[in-house]
Order: C-alpha cells, then sequence, then structure tokens
C-alpha cells in the first residue's frame, strides 16, 4: 500500500498552545478525582513542558512544527490529538465527545488542508454516525492497523467511521477499562513495538489486542501508567527517538526504556497535562508529507 | 496392461456390446451359467479347485497370466498419434500439477471416463470391430495363453491399419482388452447387472460455460458425470496454468450463493441445475504473492484483485484505488505517453472502484505517470505487493448472528476466523487457536484452544442463515486451515461411524505442496496475452517473447505419448520433465532419466490399468475419495475400543523396495505396479508422518448416530459422495501438527507405522469407550482376510448359515502383525442376533485351529481355498443380557450349553501377492451397516484401510441366515455373491467364506 509503510516515519508536527483557560474546562463527569482540582495546575509550568516537548520535536527529532495558536475560548483544545485522526495523506476530523470540543478541529482542519492532507469529516450530517463519537486518543495506530479502544469517550459508531475512512487497514475495537484512554494505557513504541502500561485493565486490552492481530507486536511493559504513553518518532537518518516521561514523573520505568537499543530517549515532562488526563502523546499530531506517491 | 483393474471396465463393455449386438452369446449364455454355477457351487464346494465357485470371482482373482506382452503391442500404436485431444488433456493437464498419488489416480479416473466414451463410440461405429473382437475372445477362452492372445491382436491389427485413426485408436483399446475379456466372459458373466447396460448408455456430454478472470468465456463439454476437477484441470490447461492450486471454481447454486466446485465430487451432482456455467477464480489468496513462480499465475491473481476491488470486495481507501488502478494501466498499456489522449477515455471505460470519479480518474493517470519503464510483470507485482497489505485481502467474509443474535461477519482466511461487526473487527481466531470446527443445521461452531490462563477449551457458536450457509462456511474454513496451515492436506475423516455428517475435506495440495511444486516448474516463462492491452507479458527479466500459438501448441501437445509408452525411449522428449515435477513432485530428484523414464512408465500402466477398471458409476466419486482418506490420522480419532483383527495378510502391493518385487511370483504386469505404488506412496508420505503427530485425541466423537434401516447401499453413498443436503453436521479438527518434514525415507515411514500401530494397540483398551460396551464384539470382530489390490477394493461376502440363532464367527487370525481396531457400530439399533453374537467368546476360541488354517492358505497362491474343518462343538451361552455377556466371568458351565456343529469353508482370491512380508495396513475407517429381514440379518461392515499411501476400501458383507428348516445353501450363497457384485459394480469378491453352524439337536442332553 501506498501508505502502509512502518510506523513512526514523519515529517511534519501539528502543536496547539496552551490558553490561559488551561484546567479550566467545563467539570468531565468522565474524569478521575485526581484531575478535577483546577488549583493543582500550573498554568505556567503547563506551557513551559510544552515549550519543552515542541522543543524536543523541532529541535531534537527535527520535524517541521506547526504551532496553532491557543484560544481562550478552547481550554483543551491544546489537546489537539483527539480532534483528528492522521493515516497517511488522510485526516479523519473527529466528533469528540464533549459538545463543546467540536469546535477545536476548525483551526485544525485548516491547518491540515494546507498541507495537503485529505481531510475527512465525521459528519454530522449524515444521521448514521449522528450518537458516533472518537476521540483520536483512543486510536492506536501501529502501521499495519488500528486500535481504538472503546472507551468513555469514543464508542463503536465512532471506531465504525474510522473504519470506513481508512478502509486499507483493519480497525479493531478493544476494551478501556477504569476510564482512561487507550493512548493513556499504551502507545507505539517503535515500528514493531508497543509499550504497555503493567496495570490489569492494559493487561486486559492487550490480550484483546493480541487476540485480534495478525501481526506480532513487541511489548515493552512498563510498570507506570504515565510511562506508557510515549511518543515514537524514526528521525531523518533514521535515527530511534523516544519522546517519554522522564524518571521523576515515571521513576520505575526508567529502566525499561533503557532497553530500547540505540535509541535516542527525550526524556520530557508531562506532569502538568497528565493531571487532566492527558498525555505526551495528546498534545502533538504527527504527519509524514513526503509521500513517494504523492 | 493390468487385466486386473481392467476387468471390470471390461465386463460392462462388454455388455454394452452384447446389448448392441443381439447376435453375440453371451447374454444367453448367462442363464444357463448362472445355474450351472450354483450346481457346480453345490457339488465342488470342497474341492480343492473350487472350479464352481470360481465362476462368481472375477477373473483377476486368479493367477493371472503374464500379460506383459500385450503392454507393448497397445502401446505402439498409440504412441504414434490417434491419441484423442481429450485424452491428452489428461495426460498433460493433471500430471503437471500433481504431485499426488490421489490426483494422479483422479487423472486415471478420468481416463477411464475417456476410455468408456471411447468405448462407447466403438461400440456404435465399429460392429465390424467388435466382430472381429469377438472371434479372438472366444479362441481365448479356449486357450488363454498370453503368446495365443498376442498372436491375436497383431492380426487383428493388420486390418485396423485401414480404419481411421479414431477407429484406430479404439481398436488398440479393443485388442488388448480382448483376452481379459475372454476369460472375463465366462466368469464374470454372471454378475453382470443389467443396471449397468443401461448407465452406460446415458452418457451425455454437456456444454460448459466458464467465466475466466478476464472476462472472457471459456467453452468446453464434458461428459456429464464428470468431477469438478476434470474441468478445473481443462480450464487450467486452457489457461496454461501451471501453479492451478490457488485457483478453484464456482458455480451459483439455486438459492443464488455462489459456491466453490468440489474437484472430487461430480459436477451434476453439485450444481444440481441445469446451467452448467462457472466462473474461474482464486480460491486461496496467496499471502505473499511475491513467491508464485509465474507471472502468469501473479497476473490471473491481479485479475481476480483487480475484479474484488472494483466491485468493492476488497475496500480500499482512495488513495489505494488509485495507486492500484495506476499499476493497473502500466500493466495494460505500458508507459504513460502524454501525447495520446487515450488514456484518458480508455480509463473512463475501466472500473478500478466501485465509486469512482474523476478526480480518481485522474489521480491514477498521475500515478500511472510515475512507473514508466515498469514492465507488465512488475507492475502486476507493485499492484500485488499494495494489495496484499490491504486488510480485507484474501478475506471471504459470510454473514452470521453471534449467540446474542446481532448481525456479524464471519471472515475466513489464510490465519483464521475473523469476526467483523459492520466494518469493525471484534475478535480474531488464528487457525492454531481453533481446536475443532462444525456446525450443525444452521450453526456454525469453533472450539477454542484454552488460553495460558484458562482450564477448559471454549466453544463460540455463531448462528448462519440457514444450514447451506453454514456448511458453505465450515468448508471454506476446512479448505482454508488445510491450505494455508497444513503441510498436506488432511484425508476426509471417515471415522466416526455412521454420522451423517460431511465428511468432506480439502483435496487438493496445501500451499506448502504447490510451492514446492512451484519451485519445481523450469518451463520457460509461459507467455500469455494482457486482454485488454493486448500486449504480451513479458517476465520480469525480459523473456524472449514468442508468439502465443507457439506457446498453447507446445504446452497443450504434451507428452501425449508419456501415457502409453512404456518401454520406448522415444517418449523421453523434453516436455516430459514437466510430469516428472508434478507427479513426482515429492520424490527425491537425483534419479537418472531411466529411473524416471521407469516411473512414467509404471505410471502409464497405472494409468491404463485405471482406463480399463471400473466406469466411473455412482460408487465411483468414492474412489478418488478413498485414496485421500489415507492417512492413519483418524485411527486416532477413531477410539476403537474392541480390538479385533481385520487386517491381515500380506499386500506384497506395498513393498517399497525394488528388489523383494522380482520373486514376486505374479506376473510383471504386477511389479511394474508395484513399482507405481512405490511412487505413489512417496508422495503420500506427508500425509503419513501427519498422522504420526496427530495429537491423541482420545474422546469419542459419537454424534447423533443415525438409525439405518435398509438400503446401507444409498445410505453409504449418501455419505460418501453426496453433496445432500441432509448433512447437517459435520466437524473438523484442524489442530494437526504441521511440522511435518517432507524429506522421510520409506525406511522411516515404515518404520513410523509400526510405531502407530504399536501406539494404537495400546491405546486400544485405554480409549474404550463406554459405549462399545452394548456393542457386541461379534458385530465388530470381522473375518480376517484379505488381497489387497493397488488399484480394486474388495469386497467379501461372508455367507453364513445358521441354524440355531448362533452367530456365525468366522476366524479370527492369531498371526496378524498388526492389530486394527475397527469403529464399532456405535448407536446402532443391535441387530437381532445380537444378543448371540456375544455368545461367540467361547466358540471363537474352539474355532481358532479352523481360522489359522485358513489364514494360513490365503498365503498361498492358489486360485481358491477350501477348507472343510472339523466339526467343532461350540458352546452356546444363551444370555439376554449383552452387557452380562460381555463380562469374562460368566460361568459358562452354568448356563445351557447347546452344541453345534460348525462348518468354514473359505473361498479365496489368489493373491496377487503371496510374500509375508507385506506391510500391514493401517485402518482407516470402518462402517458397519446392518439390515434385516425376515430371516437374514446382513451386516456390511465397510473398512477403508491405508496401506502404504494407498487407501482400500473393503466391504465385508455378512449375511446371517436363519431357518428352523433347511435352507438351500448354495443357492443362498450364489444369491448373495450375485447380489454383492451388483451393488457393487466397482468391486470385486475377494474372498467368500462360507460358515455353517448346525445345531446337533439334542444331541448332549
Amino acid at each position: 500500500m501506498a501508505n502502509i509503510c512502518p510506523y513512526g516515519r514523519f515529517t511534519h508536527a501539528v502543536v496547539r498552545g496552551i490558553p490561559e483557560s488551561f484546567g479550566k474546562a467545563p467539570h468531565d463527569e468522565h474524569q478521575n478525582g485526581e484531575q478535577n482540582g483546577d488549583a493543582s495546575v500550573d498554568l505556567a509550568k503547563a506551557q513551559r513542558q510544552f515549550g519543552c516537548l515542541t522543543g524536543a520535536l523541532r529541535q531534537k527529532v527535527g520535524l517541521q512544527l506547526i504551532e496553532i495558536p491557543p484560544d481562550p475560548d478552547l481550554p483543551e483544545s491544546w489537546r489537539i490529538e483527539d480532534v483528528v485522526v492522521i493515516q497517511g495523506d488522510t485526516a479523519l476530523i473527529t466528533r469528540p465527545y464533549k459538545q463543546q470540543r467540536r469546535t477545536e478541529a476548525e483551526a485544525v482542519r485548516r491547518v491540515l488542508s494546507e498541507l495537503g492532507l485529505t481531510v475527512v469529516e465525521m459528519g454530522e450530517e449524515e444521521g448514521g454516525s449522528g450518537g458516533a463519537t472518537l476521540e483520536g486518543s483512543d486510536v492506536l495506530f501501529t502501521g499495519r492497523e488500528f486500535f481504538v479502544g472503546v472507551s468513555s469517550h469514543t464508542n463503536r459508531r465512532g471506531a465504525e467511521v474510522l473504519a470506513d475512512t481508512f478502509r486499507d487497514f483493519a480497525v479493531s475495537t478493544v476494551p478501556v477499562c477504569g476510564g482512561a484512554r487507550l493512548k493513556n494505557i499504551c502507545s507505539m513504541g517503535g515500528p514493531d513495538t508497543i509499550v504497555f502500561s503493567n496495570s490489569e485493565g492494559a493487561k486486559k486490552t492487550l490480550r484483546m489486542m493480541e487476540q485480534l492481530t495478525d501481526h506480532h507486536y513487541e511489548i515493552l511493559t512498563v510498570p507506570e501508567e504515565a510511562a506508557a504513553n510515549c511518543i515514537y518518532i524514526k528521525g531523518a537518518s533514521k535515527r530511534d527517538f523516544l519522546i517519554h516521561r522522564p524518571t521523576e514523573e515515571a521513576p520505575e520505568s526508567t529502566a525499561a526504556f533503557q532497553k530500547l537499543q540505540d535509541y535516542t530517549l527525550l526524556p520530557t515532562a508531562c506532569s502538568e497535562a497528565s493531571k487532566l488526563g492527558a498525555c505526551l502523546s495528546s498534545l502533538c499530531l504527527l504527519i509524514n508529507r513526503k509521500h513517494s506517491f504523492f | 496392461m493390468t487385466t486386473e483393474a481392467g476387468t471390470e471396465t471390461e465386463v460392462k463393455e462388454k455388455a454394452e456390446e452384447s446389448a448392441a449386438q443381439p447376435d453375440q452369446i453371451d447374454q444367453s449364455e448367462k442363464a444357463p451359467e448362472e445355474t450351472k454355477e450354483v450346481v457346480i457351487a453345490e457339488g465342488d464346494k470342497k474341492e480343492k479347485e473350487g472350479k464352481g465357485i470360481s465362476r462368481y470371482l472375477p477373473s483377476w482373482l486368479k493367477k493371472q497370466k503374464s500379460q506383459t506382452q500385450t503392454s507393448p503391442t497397445k502401446d505402439d500404436p498409440t504412441s504414434d498419434e490417434a491419441v484423442g485431444n481429450e485424452t491428452e488433456q489428461k495426460e498433460g493437464a493433471p500430471p503437471e500439477v500433481n504431485g499426488h498419488a490421489e490426483e494422479e489416480e483422479e487423472e486415471k479416473e478420468e481416463e477411464k471416463e475417456n476410455s468408456e466414451q471411447v468405448n462407447q463410440k466403438e461400440a456404435e461405429l465399429k460392429a465390424d470391430v467388435k466382430e472381429e473382437t469377438e472371434t479372438v475372445r472366444e479362441e481365448k477362452v479356449e486357450e488363454e495363453k498370453s503368446e495365443d492372445k498376442c498372436a491375436k491382436e497383431e492380426t487383428k491389427a493388420v486390418p485396423e491399419g485401414e480404419k481411421t485413426e479414431e477407429q484406430q485408436k479404439e481398436l488398440v483399446k479393443e485388442t488388448s482388452e480382448a483376452p481379459a475379456e475372454g476369460e472375463k466372459e465366462t466368469q464374470t458373466s454372471l454378475f453382470q447387472s443389467p443396471l449397468k447396460l443401461v448407465r452406460k448408455n446415458k452418457m451425455k456430454l454437456v456444454v460448459c460455460h466458464v467465466t475466466l478472470l478476464d472476462g472472457t468465456d471459456y467453452t468446453c463439454e464434458v461428459e456429464k458425470r464428470v468431477k469438478g476437477q476434470y474441468l478445473f484441470f481443462k480450464v487450467c490447461e486452457h489457461l496454461n496454468l501451471m501453479e492451478k492450486d490457488y485457483f478453484g471454481l464456482t458455480y451459483i447454486d439455486n438459492h443464488n450463493n455462489k459456491c466453490w466446485l468440489d474437484p472430487t465430487k461430480e459436477i451434476k451432482r453439485q450444481i444440481r441445475s441445469n446451467n452448467w456455467q462457472f466462473s474461474f477464480n482464486v480460491k486461496f489468496y496467496p499471502p505473499d504473492p511475491s513467491l508464485l513462480t509465474e507471472d502468469l499465475t501473479r497476473y490471473l491473481l491481479c485479475l481476480q484483485l483487480r475484479e474484488d476491488v472494483a466491485c468493492g470486495k476488497l475496500p480500499c481507501s482512495f488513495v489505494t484505488h488509485a495507486l492500484l488502478g495506476s499499476y493497473t494501466l502500466q500493466a495494460e498499456l505500458g508507459d504513460y505517453e502524454p501525447d495520446q489522449p487515450k488514456p484518458l477515455d480508455y480509463m473512463s471505460q475501466l472500473t478500478f472502484a466501485p465509486n469512482q470519479n474523476k478526480e480518481m480518474e485522474e489521480k491514477i493517470l498521475e500515478l500511472h505517470k510515475s512507473h514508466r519503464g515498469m514492465t507488465p510483470a512488475q507492475a502486476d507485482a507493485q499492484f500485488l505487493e499494495n494489495a496484499k497489505k490491504l486488510s480485507m485481502y484474501g478475506v471471504d467474509l459470510h454473514h452470521a448472528k453471534d449467540s446474542e443474535a446481532v448481525d456479524i461477519m464471519l471472515g475466513v482466511c489464510a490465519n483464521g476466523l475473523l469476526v467483523y461487526k459492520d466494518k469493525l473487527r471484534i475478535n480474531r481466531f488464528a487457525w492454531p487457536k481453533i481446536l475443532k470446527i462444525s456446525y450443525k443445521r444452521n450453526n456454525f461452531y469453533i472450539k477454542i484452544r484454552p488460553g495460558e490462563a484458562e482450564q477448559f477449551e471454549s466453544t463460540v457458536g455463531f448462528k448462519l442463515q440457514n444450514h447451506r450457509s453454514a456448511k458453505r462456511l465450515w468448508k471454506v474454513c476446512v479448505e482454508n486451515h488445510s491450505f494455508f496451515r497444513l503441510n498436506a492436506p488432511e484425508p476426509p475423516n471417515k471415522a466416526r461411524f455412521l454420522t451423517l455428517g460431511s465428511k468432506f475435506r480439502y483435496s487438493g495440495r496445501t500451499q506448502a505442496q504447490t510451492r514446492v511444486a512451484s519451485s519445481l516448474i523450469d518451463r520457460p516463462a509461459p507467455n500469455f496475452e494482457r486482454t485488454s492491452s493486448k500486449r504480451i507479458s513479458r517476465s520480469l527479466d525480459g523473456a524472449p517473447v514468442i508468439s502465443i500459438t507457439d506457446t498453447s501448441a507446445g504446452e497443450n501437445g504434451r507428452e501425449p505419448h508419456l501415457e502409453l509408452n512404456s518401454d520406448s525411449k522415444s517418449s523421453v522428449h523434453g516436455d516430459n520433465i514437466y510430469v516428472r515435477h508434478s507427479n513426482l513432485m515429492l520424490e527425491d530428484h537425483d534419479k537418472t532419466q531411466d529411473e524416471v523414464l521407469k516411473h512414467q512408465a509404471s505410471i502409464s500402466q497405472l494409468k491404463r490399468s485405471f482406463m480399463e477398471a471400473p466406469p466411473p458409476s455412482p460408487p465411483q466419486p468414492n474412489l478418488w475419495e478413498k485414496r485421500i482418506t489415507s492417512s492413519p490420522a483418524t485411527i486416532r480419532v477413531q477410539p476403537q475400543p474392541v480390538v479385533t483383527v481385520s487386517q491381515t495378510e500380506t499386500s506384497p502391493v506395498e513393498i517399497v523396495t525394488p528388489e523383494p518385487k522380482e520373486p514376486v511370483k505374479t506376473a510383471e504386469v504386477e511389479i511394474e505396479e508395484t513399482v507405481v505404488v512405490q511412487e505413489v506412496s512417496k508422495t503420500t508420505k506427508p500425509v503419513i508422518v501427519t498422522v504420526e503427530k496427530v495429537p491423541s485425541e482420545p474422546v469419542v466423537k459419537i454424534e447423533e448416530a443415525m438409525t439405518v434401516t435398509e438400503e446401507e447401499k444409498s445410505c453409504k453413498r449418501e455419505s460418501v459422495s453426496s453433496e445432500s443436503e441432509s448433512e447437517e453436521e459435520a466437524e473438523y479438527h484442524p489442530n494437526v501438527s504441521i511440522s511435518i518434514s517432507h524429506t522421510q525415507i520409506p525406511e522411516e515411514k515404515e518404520e513410523e507405522i509400526e510405531e502407530q500401530e504399536k501406539q494404537v494397540k495400546n491405546d486400544t483398551p485405554a480409549d474404550l469407550p463406554p459405549i462399545t460396551q452394548d456393542t457386541p464384539p461379534a458385530e465388530v470382530q470381522e473375518v480376517a482376510e484379505e488381497t489387497k489390490d493397488v488399484v480394486e477394493s474388495k469386497e467379501e461376502v461372508v455367507v453364513v448359515e445358521e441354524k440355531p440363532a448362533a452367530e456365525p464367527e468366522m476366524e479370527e487370525s492369531t498371526d496378524d502383525p498388526m492389530v486394527t481396531p475397527e469403529e464399532a457400530p456405535n448407536g446402532l439399533p443391535l441387530p437381532d442376533d445380537a444378543p448371540d453374537a456375544t455368545l461367540e467368546e467361547e466358540p471363537k476360541m474352539n474355532g481358532q485351529p479352523v481360522t489359522v488354517e485358513t489364514v494360513e492358505t490365503e498365503r498361498h497362491p492358489q486360485v481358491i481355498c477350501c477348507t472343510e474343518p472339523p466339526v467343532v462343538k461350540t458352546e452356546m451361552v444363551t444370555i439376554s443380557d449383552t452387557f452380562a455377556a460381555q463380562k469374562t466371568e460368566i460361568a459358562t458351565k452354568e448356563v445351557p450349553i447347546v452344541h453345534t456343529e460348525t462348518k468354514t469353508i473359505t473361498y479365496e482370491a489368489a493373491q496377487l501377492e503371496g510374500n509375508g512380508d507385506a506391510e500391514p495396513g493401517v485402518l482407516m475407517t470402518a462402517q458397519t451397516i446392518t439390515s434385516e429381514s425376515l430371516c437374514t440379518t446382513t451386516t456390511t461392515h465397510i473398512t477403508k484401510t491405508l496401506k502404504g499411501g494407498l487407501s482400500e476400501t473393503r466391504i465385508e458383507k455378512r449375511i446371517v441366515i436363519t431357518g428352523d428348516c433347511d435352507i438351500d445353501h448354495d443357492e443362498a450363497l450364489a444369491q448373495a455373491i450375485k447380489e454383492a457384485k451388483e451393488q457393487h459394480p466397482d468391486m470385486s469378491v475377494t474372498r467368500v467364506v462360507v460358515h455353517k453352524e448346525t445345531e446337533l439337536a439334542d444331541e448332549e442332553d
């Protein structure tokens, strides 16, 4: 397939700045209790951490970084991963669970169109997908197939729309336990490697994924759930970069990342965003615009 | 030429002739003969020579005279030319692909059918020729010397020369068959059933329309009763396709479902309509098309995928549509040419996608430009590289409902079974995880291997629309599993007794086998035309382009001579090499040319014997299945409790090393056959090994055993060869180990079989399922017997006349090297004499000496052995409780003792193979059907045995006649044999045992 190639090749990253309203979003009944204290979120720290991430993406990994300015009216717009699922040249604008988040996609849509991606809408106009919800942080693309976590934010209908959009790939649904999001418990750690949390719920999801897949993936198990979300990018010189949580945030998991051979590890803090249930990958969209056929 | 194999056909042919020609005498002769024979039978029973009974036996049972000289005579004219197109095709196409004995046989069957056709024509066209033949025959009857035969043939050959080619060909056949017929005439005419006469004349040709992948129609004529494989081979030959195992023919059934044509079954029975319309399709999508050997195969796969993509069966994204479309253009049109606007017009005529639009076409063109310089073959390869990655590549979807009645789709593919809800994959069962696949009515079940954490296997059930869809899905699963997961196909499971379930198994080659086969293809890349472009393909390395007509002539016309030239070196032409590849695929390849020649000769020998073997009447489909059966695998599955000896005697056919062959006192013909067998067994080696590794599954599978009353015959046919809708359930155990080595040496194989046998022996008691407890041993204990013939299977008629209700126990051969478990008639209503049967333990012991004696005599090549044992007093234990009878503790003294007189007379066919080093067969399946009438109980015991890669079906029919008054034994016997012969016209009677027990009235008391 023109667009089936090993996971990790990206040329661009799209991010959206942390707004003043960071952490002031209307209460999300699905979020865990630990995150709802607004006072605990440090805006400045969050912005610093955001800066570190974008810096790593641009300077260390060498991606072209497109930063969409923050919109104070959209307190969660920095979670840019949720609003769009991109694979190859196709970008599917999702329907986040929260109504107020659905306008976040507008700015993103523009950027993606400028990048030449084929933007596909989930289309509220289509009666069928009326009840469909889908958020990017519930979608794990492995380079070969999609796993969609059926969670509090993503339902089966949403997954079906995704399957209809990315027809070349198998789209499997897996359960996500404990109110988390799929990407909270796992992420890609290499072309054939999935980093997985060691929690019970994550194990259950992992078993399901193993059952559903035709491929064999290496599983890197990390003891802390926070560490399970990483950003893997195969850089320009075929170097493997892994952006992961630093030792301070996931002390037990550092050793696990050390096992990855010849990786350039980029510890990047994400403590403030994670207080809101987000993680490293929530903050950026990764795009590959150097397609051999286009 | 092998008369043994040929007899049946000849008989029929003869019958036909006689029908056509009233002046022939044998019809009128028959009636007197019959009576005469009965008389003789009566009188001569005790005679050593058994002349009377020999009349009931097919001539081949008698010691054959060497007829080797006839072979050349037959061969020469045919090799000259005169081989009909059909023969050519059969000779050409099947060997190419086939590495299997089974396929070889299939081929032979086809040939047989052909020869029948020919014979038919002959009957119609050449009355005068027949007359000649008849005279020859008559002479033969008198003399019966092979030399004389030859002489006669020669004299005959002179007038033949003047005939047309066709006639000549026919004549050749006729002459070569003549000697056998001569013998036959008197000896077997009795067995001719009028049915056969009718059947023979009904043969008709039907026009088949096959839609090929490029959309063109291929039309051919086939005989109405031909099997699926025949048509398939014809199509493959038309396409010049060698890697054909990935493909198949489909038809639309009465319910508008697309079904795969089973190659092993008659087309007519499958399509069930007069619409002989098929389409040629990819059946197994190779996961990695780059591993295909030939560009032609890849091209055909491309055509299929283009269609799949265009109709939406293989969904893909816009980008992928565009990319695939661009490769199609490159393959069909070559490089993009900017000055020609042609592509655009052309494109809108082509369908690349279900929702094709201008945008897509532009994209396709844009991508097409980037493929400049790519050869068609390269473009096809690229197309496939991209298509194979699509998630639905090779997934065969079936509508179903899950246990909660939610609509889902079940997708069968190379890796396993996928479960989709809408477009989402919600579950997946890889083949290794599936222990059993079954269906029952409209339910489809898979049994899942327990995971690490789980303790018990679970069964997942799905509901399909109806039982037809359930069965279709099940079949597809069985086939896909076998093809992709096994190294060698699993033989049909006939182990279960009287379950009406489908015995369907994948019969073709597995992917592993076909890969081996294709790696051996060494023909120059075939040239073919890409339909729309009319461009001639070049292979990737730029092989020179040859004109298409040249190729087809070269490829299609291959080795017509091969079949018939057994000894002339001239038959080794370049083309033969392909035959070798295909036929002997699995054998070692460092054979000398001479050896190859020999093999070919023997193959043609075998072919010929098949040609002359029984015509493809209804029972014939079995022949094919029979062969496939051959894997002891079933043995494990079939937990045979009651140890029974049934498999005795010699089967020199199985001799593996050529040396022992020489001393065999039978004619050269047989030796040649043996060579064939040797090859055959080699090729099937993997099967045998598979068996070895089958994980033992001691569970008794008894599912809804059906009550079978009368018609054992139809019953059997049904289960063996029909697509019957009544097969509402079936199961399949896919967890056959796949670790099979292709490089086993024969010695190892033998050892393994022995081991297996031992295992079986050991396992037997342990596996004894409770259900067998109520099975009278007598039912299971079958007469130990008999001859093995490579080609023919035989039927044993056991006629027992019995005055008291005592069970006519036959002998048990103690010196049997192998103990074969047999299927107990589980779930069968016990026959009337069942309780009596249980009493037989004692009598059996008493009768043992008799038995041994009989067995001994079988070793000798005498035509007929007739042993009159001393009168044996048997103890009759009258116990009504079957269970109790089983118990050994029963004190026989406490029950009334009835003394009976027992007399056993054995008539048997000469052993074609008399030496004792025969490899014992391995019992594959056994089946017992009982039917009762007023005073007779007929027990038909059908066993299938594997011997050195060949399977053989043996039917033992035990007829117990009970009566107080005197029974005309001989008449009963004659009648029984006659009936048996009529019921199984394709089989021959090898042994007749008459066991008479007469109660010695009140002698003791």
